[in-house]
């Protein structure tokens, strides 16, 4: 299972935490601060995986931004790298070429996006497409609510003046 | 360009933010984005909590305002910030009925809350109302929330929604609903157990995605038992084949690879329900031959289930053909550019060779490249192997090894893991007492906080008892490059504190006795290191106690022991400390130095640290005092069970029976004692044996201690118990392989020496079965490994034949590896060199030789360790001078060794095994003594 998600810039900046199993924020802050450490300074050519505290955690670079899982040791470290790609994938589906900027302004999108391809630490839908049909009806209905909010407020607008 | 590409975005971006996001906020991302060090980005991050903590507890903040602020809220706690002040008000959006807030609220509580959080009852009236609800999305965020926030207790509130949701119209509901069991099943496996018929009938979903929902679910069941899940083979094999044969809709590719997360879920739970199973495993090779071939190993994908398949075949009964196959793609793997593939393979071959030990061989050049490849982790990963694949004929090169790496390495759990190993290998297959201690040795430098106490005391027992008796000369020998080597060490700045203890327990038992070293040189550094570690009593103890014994022999021999000045100084110090217990030990010293020549011998004889000691539990020799009590008056003596249904005492301790009389006051005096706890104060055998010497003593010492004797004598009894229990677990943790394996092979060495000058080696061989097994199994890889050897640079044919070929490590090691490996060819007995001189192939002949006599003997060995105990003849590992393993010297060591961190009134650090000195507890009165209970 994957024990947590991280994402964080090359400067070792967080850019997303989710956590799948139970950490304190003392724990939470010790994992970030252990792991950037870790792998910031990783080559190029090195595999994509680190060991920590018995656990393994696998991570891929896009751009400027490091997407780590950390997942049990009996786990498949290749796939979990898929895992990865196909959750940047689909954000890229998203943000339509996604860069960092979209995440540092929309983490909750990102999070949204990332509550739909895991659950409770496991992946949970393979199919790219349908990921994002939950995601756009989800922002269908909150364009509705958004239209709503925006004529009542002409209309108040409207009734004051 | 780049630079107005990025304003451009950020122009866009604050003009879609409807999603609502103000200015403010992205303010405050943008400053945190620009930050230019942590600490200012701290003070922007505490400003903005300080506004929101305000804000958001203004009333009447509107519903889109409060959304930004939870925003910003989950924004400050991914920073790692606290903003529990907050919880309460995201916990109280999900109530909203915008299905914009509401997911909001969920996004923020499950980022906030662990499910053991207080604030999680409040929730759930609105996750069973939202399991309800029309909408499939706010179903889907309630079960989001549910899979990250139902505790064991709440289960059952949202249990039966949950069921329901089971059959609900969208797939994403049932999906999300199955995995929600999932996580209860994680949780508690009894409040679900009873729907594993539904979670198994979800295997036939018409939407994938549930399907592959319910295989999460099915293979947490199956780990933890797989019995009843046999009969979901079948179909489990045939949803795979379908798969693989792509049919499934192309809407589930990945890569053009067909649901690749399928397959390796589908494989993981094959690997489950196939092992140890051949019945069922047979019913897998079809498709699992079908996955090898079509696999795709250009892509990472493809590789991914490859190596999945891979596991699998090495879980599930062997199959010969698969295995090849797996096998030469593990080849692939291992010869691919890629780092991963290379990580992937070394896990791989690991797995292979738990079925097929050769399988090794055939890639011996690729794991040394592995091995000495600039990356961390692949190189961990390989060091992971070669512990896997130890064995004894490679186990020096090997633990050589790891010890390199593990002195690169900071990380303190990576350390503690391999540190751990190390300690297990040399253990179970030391080629030499020598290596053996050379190895503890660089352990303890390199790991020395991390090693647990208990290592450290097996290391001095096995410098005290030897190889095990019959050759007290190379004990000796040994015994004297253990000093030179802590002398050595000693040289070194920093020193672990759990080394230090070894150190100074060696030198005081060992210092002197080869007479290189003079006992004022021995006693200068000892001096020092009391002196260097003013904080650490433990040390200090170990460090006065060694000087009290090395005065007490050089008195014994009739020399004149003249004190430095600096050791006058410890002295004096130490009997003002304010541990008690130094101070004891100063004072003892300084008596010690007061008796004559003759008393001291026999009070403190040299190397006695082995000594048998008899216990005569039953307190025979008290029998006339009893009688004479008993003649004046006393009352008898009452067994426990007598005594409480007597009086009804029950806080007395089953061990204080045997001598404590029914002297009602004396009972609640003394406290039971603890346990003798390795890592501190066990002092307590110590105790053992000064009472055990009490028996068996004249009294020539009684005047000079009496003054010192209190309440011994009911710890006394307490603690022979506790010793007697505690020699059963030193000699189990010590653990029969090694026990046995460490002077076998030192033996078989000698052995190998006598066959050469043509005796019968059959007497002497005692290598483990398993070990001989091996051994020709070695012998016979040896022609491989050396047919291979022309082509490659010669340091990695070296290498590679020390790691895997395996016949002559002895004599390349030797010149190969820089410390502990050449030392024990120098100091090791004379007749152990002839390994050296007789080349391989005689040497391995002689192994298999020796490995054949040896069978029979293993059986032998195989004794459960209290016959062992109790049998006289222990198989020529009794027989020695110096006590066999039946007496549990080790016991009588650690007492002499352990810094009792308790301030008890006894005295643990005089002498060793002392005939005389403790019979001054029998009479001397004492509260607690028994002469006093029983006239009393």
């Amino acid at each position: 299972m994957i024990h947590f998600v991280l994402l964080f810039s090359r400067q070792g900046k967080v850019r997303l935490t989710k956590w799948y199993s139970p950490y304190s924020q003392k724990e939470r802050t010790k994992a970030i601060r252990e792991l950037s450490g870790g792998i910031l300074p990783r080559g190029p050519k090195l595999c994509n995986f680190v060991d920590w505290r018995g656990l393994k955690v696998v991570y891929k670079r896009y751009a400027s931004l490091y997407f780590c899982m950390c997942i049990d040791s009996e786990d498949n470290e290749l796939e979990c790298l898929e895992i990865i790609h196909h959750y940047v994938q689909i954000l890229d589906r998203y943000f339509g070429n996604v860069c960092e900027l979209d995440l540092i302004f929309n983490f909750h999108k990102a999070y949204f996006i990332l509550d739909e391809v895991l659950i409770a630490g496991e992946l949970q839908e393979s199919s790219k497409k349908s990921v994002a049909r939950v995601i756009a009806a989800q922002d269908s209905m909150v364009d509705a609510a958004k239209e709503q909010m925006a004529s009542l407020s002409n209309i108040i607008a409207q009734a004051t003046r | 360009m780049e630079q107005l590409k990025t304003i451009g975005r950020e122009l866009a971006l604050s003009s879609q933010v409807g999603w609502g996001s103000s200015k403010e906020f992205l303010d405050l991302v943008k400053a945190i984005g620009e930050a230019k060090s942590k600490a200012e980005e701290e003070r922007i991050i505490i400003a903005d909590i300080e506004l929101l903590r305000k804000k958001i507890g203004e009333p009447d903040v509107p519903r889109r305002k409060m959304k930004e602020y939870i925003i910003r809220l989950v924004y400050v706690e991914m920073l790692g910030h606290d903003a529990s002040f907050g919880y309460i008000h995201a916990v109280k959006m999900t109530h909203d009925d915008s299905l914009l807030l509401k997911r909001t609220g969920y996004l923020a509580t499950t980022l906030f809350l662990n499910e053991d959080h207080s604030l999680i009852i409040l929730i759930i009236n609105t996750i069973q109302k939202d399991l309800r609800s029309d909408n499939y999305l706010v179903c889907c965020a309630a079960l989001t929330a549910v899979c990250r926030l139902i505790n064991e207790e709440t289960i059952p509130a949202v249990l039966p929604q949950i069921v329901d949701l089971l059959s609900h119209q969208k797939e994403a509901v049932r999906k999300k609903a199955v995995m929600a069991l999932d996580r209860f099943y994680q949780r508690s496996p009894s409040l679900v157990s009873h729907l594993i018929p539904e979670i198994r009938q979800k295997l036939c979903d018409r939407d994938p995605s549930v399907m592959s929902a319910a295989l999460c679910a099915l293979f947490d069941m199956i780990t933890a038992e797989s019995e009843p899940f046999k009969n979901l083979t079948g179909s489990l094999v045939s949803i795979l084949k379908q798969v693989v044969e792509h049919r499934l809709p192309k809407l589930y590719d990945y890569h053009r690879t067909p649901a690749p997360f399928i397959q390796i879920k589908l494989l993981k739970i094959l690997a489950l329900l196939g092992s140890g199973d051949k019945h069922t495993s047979e019913n897998m090779y079809n498709v699992l031959g079908q996955i090898l071939t079509k696999g795709d190993p250009s892509t990472n994908i493809g590789n991914a289930i490859l190596y999945e398949c891979v596991s699998t075949l090495s879980a599930i009964y062997p199959n010969q053909k698969l295995l090849q196959h797996a096998a030469e793609l593990t080849a692939k793997f291992l010869k691919s550019e890629n780092h991963n593939s290379k990580y992937m393979g070394i896990d791989a071959l690991g797995r292979l060779i738990k079925i097929n030990p050769e399988c090794a061989e055939d890639h011996q050049l690729a794991v040394i490249d592995c091995l000495e490849d600039p990356d961390d982790t692949l190189k961990r990963k390989t060091l992971d192997l070669l512990y896997k694949m130890t064995k004894s004929s490679n186990v020096d090169v090997i633990v050589d090894r790891m010890i390199g790496y593990m002195r690169t390495i900071s990380d303190a759990h990576y350390k503690t893991d391999i540190s751990s190993r190390i300690i297990e290998l040399a253990e179970r297959y030391a080629p030499s007492n020598h290596w053996f201690i050379q190895t503890m040795n660089q352990v303890f430098e390199f790991a020395g906080d991390l090693v647990p106490a208990k290592v450290a005391h097996d290391l001095m027992r096995l410098i005290a008892e030897g190889a095990g008796g019959e050759d007290e000369d190379a004990d000796n020998q040994l015994r004297s490059s253990a000093v030179e080597s802590y002398l050595q060490v000693l040289g070194e700045p920093k020193l672990p504190s759990v080394l230090l203890q070894v150190i100074c327990w060696v030198l005081g038992e060992y210092g002197t006795a080869d007479g290189s070293h003079s006992a004022d040189y021995i006693i200068g550094k000892l001096c020092d290191v009391a002196e260097a570690h003013p904080g650490d009593n433990t040390v200090k103890g170990y460090a006065i106690t060694a000087i009290t014994k090395i005065c007490a022999f050089e008195k014994g021999a009739g020399r004149k022991v003249g004190l430095t000045s600096e050791c006058r100084s410890l002295i004096e110090e130490l009997s003002t400390s304010h541990s008690t217990n130094l101070q004891q030990r100063a004072y003892e010293l300084q008596a010690l130095l007061g008796l004559n020549d003759e008393t001291v011998a026999t009070v403190m004889p040299m190397d006695a640290s082995c000594e048998d000691i008899e216990v005569d539990k039953s307190l025979a020799f008290l029998n006339a005092f009893v009688k004479s009590a008993l003649e004046k008056g006393a009352r008898p003596y009452l067994s426990e069970s007598e005594r409480l249904s007597i009086g009804g005492i029950t806080t007395l301790a089953s061990s204080n029976n045997q001598n404590d009389l029914s002297h009602s006051l004396r009972f609640e005096a003394y406290e039971r004692p603890q346990l003798p706890v390795p890592s501190l104060s066990s002092f307590q055998p110590t105790v053992v044996r000064e009472f055990e010497d009490q028996r068996t003593t004249n009294n020539n010492l009684r005047a000079t201690y009496a003054g010192h004797s209190t309440s011994m004598t009911d710890t006394q009894l307490v603690n022979t118990e506790a010793a007697s229990l505690r020699l059963d677990g030193i000699q189990k943790k010590w653990g029969r392989p090694t026990y046995n394996n460490t002077p076998a092979s030192s033996t078989s060495s000698a052995d190998r020496g006598r066959s050469a000058a043509g005796n019968s080696p059959a007497e002497f061989s005692k290598d483990e079965p398993v070990e001989s097994s091996l051994k020709s199994a070695v012998e016979s890889r040896y022609v491989t490994s050396r047919k291979q050897r022309p082509e490659i640079s010669e340091e990695k044919q070296k290498l590679a034949a020390s790691l895997f070929g395996g016949t002559f490590p002895k004599s390349q090691s030797s010149s190969r590896s820089s410390g502990s490996t050449g030392k024990v060819s120098k100091s090791s007995h004379s007749r152990s060199q002839a390994p050296h001189i007789g080349a391989n192939e005689q040497s391995a002949q002689m192994r298999s030789a020796n490995s054949s006599t040896s069978i029979d003997k293993g059986h032998e060995k195989s004794l459960p360790v209290s016959q062992n105990l109790a049998t006289p003849d222990l198989l020529d590992l009794g027989d020695g001078d110096s006590a066999g393993p039946s007496s549990d010297p080790f016991k009588q060591l650690e007492g002499l060794l352990e810094v009792p961190s308790t301030a008890m009134p006894s005295k643990p650090v005089i002498p060793q095994q002392v005939p005389d000195l403790l019979s001054l507890y029998e009479s001397t009165p004492s509260s607690g003594s028994p002469s006093i209970n029983l006239i009393g």
